[in-house]
């Protein structure tokens, strides 16, 4: 095994993938002699050719519009939106085609589609490269949306994704792209869908993270002399109500952490999933740690985004809580 | 991909025919012209420079248009609107952004109109009737659309001058943009700097379009292609588009053919996707030695005057570079602003919770690890 990161993760899961089945097919702005911006499709162009790996003109609807069209035929396309915060365009495309497809055809039509994005701020990409749109997708059924926090995580879950029946959004930290490597298996694997990940094991209070939030939640329950246990949830939907559950069962304490805006974001789902489950356990109120409710700001990003010590300040909020 | 039979040029036929500059320019206009183009260049190169020493975060070059922006945005009269891309800098200075604000931009600091709230080159400045600049791309195509149509309810003669690349031709906006305004006859002119790539993506897999221009035939507007990096000939059509819009007859897209000779951004390397002697072919095409050789033959420019405006420029780029750099942030505060007309209680809520932990704690730290990938 050698230390890699989650970029050649991703590289290496579409690799394999592509290698395993011929079906599946890579598409998006600048994905082909490119390698993608972030390089994340690098090579596959050149390995598979321009049938299985192009340049799209510029439109987002139209890659994701085109991408159902090939999925409903039986293809099993993997497109990419350059950064998260271009996606809008295609929302329509997502939400009422995507979503539905299986739905409102009583199951004659599916849409076997991975929808691959960078997402997240802390990279001085402000308003428009920075977006973490996370809930809007949550809050369609239909969809499963996915993000991963390391490379190992990113490799497995990205091919389950791909391998999976239904229309998945999986979204990529970009401010983890680079920052860590990690020995990652060789070879095809997977990491179910709707399986959350025990970062570090506590028994005082429940820290529930995902994405770029999740190393900072580490450093935080480090840092800390509240025994914090950590999880990264890796699948938001379908979510893996029972790894937080039995986690606050134990420790009776409850922060979740996030990098997107406070209001309707997903930590508010998890907050209400244990308020609704876990009352008599709880010791304090399920604290949130999140962004503002304002646009990603670029200069005062680190002031925008949850760093250590907000989280810190969550921790003893709940610790301390009479 | 080849300079076509039928691209208006101007530039070239006044060198050999010596008549006179086309209507609305005079002598004085034209070295304005040439002294903004430089002042575009200049700036663009400094910018890039300010990058890859790490003092900005990000630029994006427009080397290679000058004569796209410089000579449209002259066109406009006095109480006109442009709804830009994020590559038409020299537009903006065109119409009277001033270079300190654009640095100040570059650094997001206290002085900064957009209040660091956008990366570089994501201008706004109401003053000059420019509408605020955003990444997504196209998005300002309907939104001109719009204005225009707002400028007929209002009975007004003005005119809205959108700007957008090739790529942007094949989003939704330029659909929808291009369509409302054509049958409403709105007074939008819709110019497309083509410089022919987008980030990596070329024009052929743009579009299987002949051309740009020929796309205003579905729309039921005039078309009109010209060489875009001979700025009389896009000041010329800019000037007609705008004359057309104004008189009521409706919009006018324009193709002003040229290339993107630098990177898409900081963050883009093109040696990857193109080849040298391709981009070396359109530098030879170079929209500023081409019409410094036209004054230079009417006797309106020479080394010694060349010379002189570009040491001004520079000491100007320079002296705003470092007054940026003198001015700090803004403070935390300032997050909360301009979310919405007046602060929501939940808003002041988060205002106050993280002014309170920066008391008790001191500020965030920024992270020096952070930057605009390549």
């Amino acid at each position: 095994m050698t230390a890699i990161t989650m970029l050649e993760a991703v590289n290496q899961a579409l690799t394999e993938e592509m290698d395993l089945d011929p079906d599946v097919v890579v598409l998006g702005e600048d994905v082909g002699q490119n390698g993608g911006v972030f390089r994340a499709t690098a090579g596959l162009a050149e390995k598979y050719g321009d049938n299985r790996c192009f340049d799209t003109p510029l439109s987002e609807s139209g890659i994701i519009g085109s991408a159902i069209g090939m999925a409903v035929y039986g293809l099993r396309p993997v497109p990419e939106i350059q950064f998260s915060d271009f996606i809008y365009p295609a929302f329509d495309q997502i939400v009422s085609e995507a979503a539905k497809m299986r739905y409102r055809s009583g199951g004659e039509f599916t849409c076997p589609m991975t929808i691959r994005t960078p997402s997240g701020g802390g990279i001085r990409g402000g308003h428009y490269h920075s977006q973490s749109p996370e809930a809007y997708f949550c809050h369609t059924p239909g969809l499963k949306v996915v993000m991963p926090s390391t490379p190992a995580d990113a490799k497995g879950l990205l091919i389950a994704s791909i391998r999976d029946p239904d229309p998945v959004i999986f979204f990529e930290p970009k401010r983890l792209y680079r920052s860590i490597k990690q020995e990652v298996a060789k070879g095809a694997y997977t990491i179910p869908l709707g399986q959350a990940r025990m970062v570090r094991e506590g028994s005082e209070l429940t820290l529930v993270c995902y994405g770029a939030m999740v190393p900072i939640c580490e450093q935080a329950a480090e840092a800390s002399d509240v025994s914090v246990e950590v999880i990264d949830l890796r699948t938001l939907v379908p979510l893996d109500e029972d790894a937080v559950l039995d986690s606050v069962a134990k420790t009776g304490r409850c922060v979740v952490v996030q990098e997107a805006p406070r209001t309707a974001g997903f930590a508010s789902e998890v907050a209400a999933i244990v308020a609704e489950k876990r009352i008599e356990y709880l010791q304090a109120p399920v604290l949130r740690v999140t962004g503002f409710d304002t646009p990603f700001p670029y200069a005062l990003e680190h002031v925008y985004m949850p760093d250590v010590r907000r989280v810190l300040a969550a921790i003893l909020h709940a610790a301390h809580y009479e | 991909m080849t300079m076509s039979d039928t691209l208006v040029s101007v530039i070239d036929e006044l060198v050999e025919s010596k008549a006179g500059l086309p209507d609305g320019l005079d002598d004085a206009a034209a070295l304005k012209l040439y002294r903004l183009m430089l002042t575009n260049r200049i700036m663009d190169e400094r910018g890039m420079k300010l990058q890859r020493q790490g003092r900005i975060g990000f630029y994006l070059p427009s080397t290679g248009q000058e004569a796209c922006s410089v000579g449209s945005a002259f066109a406009l009269g006095e109480a006109d609107w442009c709804f830009p891309s994020y590559r038409e800098q020299g537009a903006l200075l065109t119409l009277g952004a001033p270079l300190q604000a654009m640095v100040n931009q570059w650094y997001g600091n206290q002085a900064d109109g957009t209040k660091g709230r956008q990366m570089p080159v994501h201008y706004s400045f109401r003053e000059q009737r420019i509408l605020s600049i955003s990444s997504p791309i196209g998005t300002q195509i309907s939104q001109a659309a719009g204005a225009a149509m707002a400028m007929q309810i209002r009975g007004e003669r003005k005119v809205v001058l959108t700007y957008f690349g090739d790529g942007a031709t094949s989003s939704n906006d330029f659909h929808a943009g291009l369509n409302f305004a054509a049958v409403r006859k709105a007074p939008c002119v819709f110019l497309c700097p083509n410089n022919q790539w987008a980030i990596s993506c070329s024009l052929e897999r743009q579009t299987a379009s002949e051309s740009i221009a020929i796309k205003a035939a579905a729309y039921g507007m005039p078309g009109v292609r010209v060489d875009g990096n001979d700025v009389l000939a896009v000041y010329q059509a800019t000037r007609q588009a705008v004359e057309r819009a104004r008189d009521g007859s409706g919009p006018t897209l324009i193709e002003a053919l040229t290339f993107r000779v630098g990177p898409h951004s900081s963050s883009d390397d093109p040696t990857r996707y193109r080849p040298d002697e391709l981009v070396q072919s359109w530098r030879e095409r170079d929209p500023i030695v081409r019409f410094g050789r036209l004054l230079r033959e009417r006797g309106l420019l020479d080394d010694d005057l060349e010379q002189q405006m570009t040491g001004e420029i520079g000491s100007e780029v320079v002296a705003a570079v470092k007054q940026a750099e003198a001015t700090p942030l803004p403070g935390t505060a300032s997050i909360f602003d301009d979310v919405y007309a007046e602060l929501p209680p939940h808003l002041e809520a988060q205002r106050q919770a993280i002014l309170a932990l920066e008391q008790e704690t001191g500020a965030a730290r920024a992270d020096d690890e952070a930057a605009f990938p390549l």
